[in-house]
């Protein structure tokens, strides 16, 4: 699957593959060692927010399950 | 301003933490081609052992013709969602809220899901999905909000094969790891050329 940023999409592949293979193997298992895909991730984020800059997509400030909490919490 | 409902609970005979598994990995298949990019924007543990994340999708602005002439704007570019979705282990749930950040005035689809493992029946998984659609604009309000549904409907459809799908991959892995030393993983949900991604169960 690509990324929305055109170059970020080898990233975004790396970070998946650590990221399915911790929640499979530790999350769900109730391990709670240490995230090893933070690295990852972090490299992967810095592309992706630029593209977000660059293609203007709104999503600056909006609220974590958006303005819908009530149907959230219902 | 009335907005349109929909609501609809099934059952599949997957476990839990497979379906979540799943989840995460449901794009690309070959109900999606609607969906062009998926990126996760944000993930945290939380201290209550929570899993909170949110992932950015663009989807194709398919309108029908009526609309088109209406909006001829609107065609210029993709929609955005946003999905934020919460796991949490305790009670066995994810739950996952999605809307649209552009075209929002245009019509605003909300979609809620549940993905709900019970421990008396650990081989099942209930998911509920919810949508509002609504549309801001005066006198096309009704007919934005009858195709938005339509639309909806078709796309929950497209959703379900998309999971049971990625689900398949999945259990097709299992069996490849289990069976054979030698070849451990089996890439499955590969996109394109070089780094394909791995699946663990």
């Amino acid at each position: 699957m690509n990324s929305v940023g055109e170059g970020c999409t080898e990233l975004k592949r790396e970070y998946d593959q650590c990221f399915n293979r911790w929640f499979a193997e530790k999350f769900l298992k109730g391990d709670r060692s240490a995230d090893p895909c933070s690295e990852l991730f972090h490299k992967y984020h810095t592309c992706v927010q630029k593209a977000i800059k660059e293609k203007d997509i709104p999503i600056e400030g909006v609220e974590f399950m958006g303005p819908n909490r009530e149907k959230a919490d219902s | 301003m009335m907005g349109k409902h929909f609501f609809s609970e099934t059952d599949i005979k997957s476990a839990w933490e497979q379906v979540l598994t799943a989840f995460w990995q449901r794009y690309p298949n070959p109900y999606s081609t609607h969906v062009l990019t998926e990126d996760v924007l944000f993930r945290e543990v939380t201290p209550d052992n929570r899993l909170l994340s949110r992932r950015l999708l663009t989807k194709t602005n398919r309108l029908p013709r009526w609309a088109e002439r209406v909006f001829p704007g609107n065609l210029s570019r993709s929609v955005y969602i946003i999905e934020d979705s919460v796991v949490d282990l305790g009670n066995r749930s994810l739950t996952s809220l999605a809307w649209n950040v552009n075209h929002a005035k245009f019509m605003l689809v909300v979609e809620r899901c549940v993905f709900m493992g019970e421990q008396d029946r650990p081989v099942w998984t209930r998911i509920t999905r919810e949508a509002w659609v609504s549309s801001g604009v005066f006198g096309l309000s009704r007919p934005i909000q009858e195709f938005g549904l339509a639309r909806f409907r078709s796309n929950q459809v497209k959703a379900m094969r998309g999971l049971e799908h990625a689900l398949s991959n999945l259990q097709k892995a299992s069996a490849t790891c289990h069976g054979d030393s030698a070849e451990k993983h089996k890439n499955l949900n590969s996109t394109s050329e070089t780094q394909k991604p791995q699946q663990y169960i």
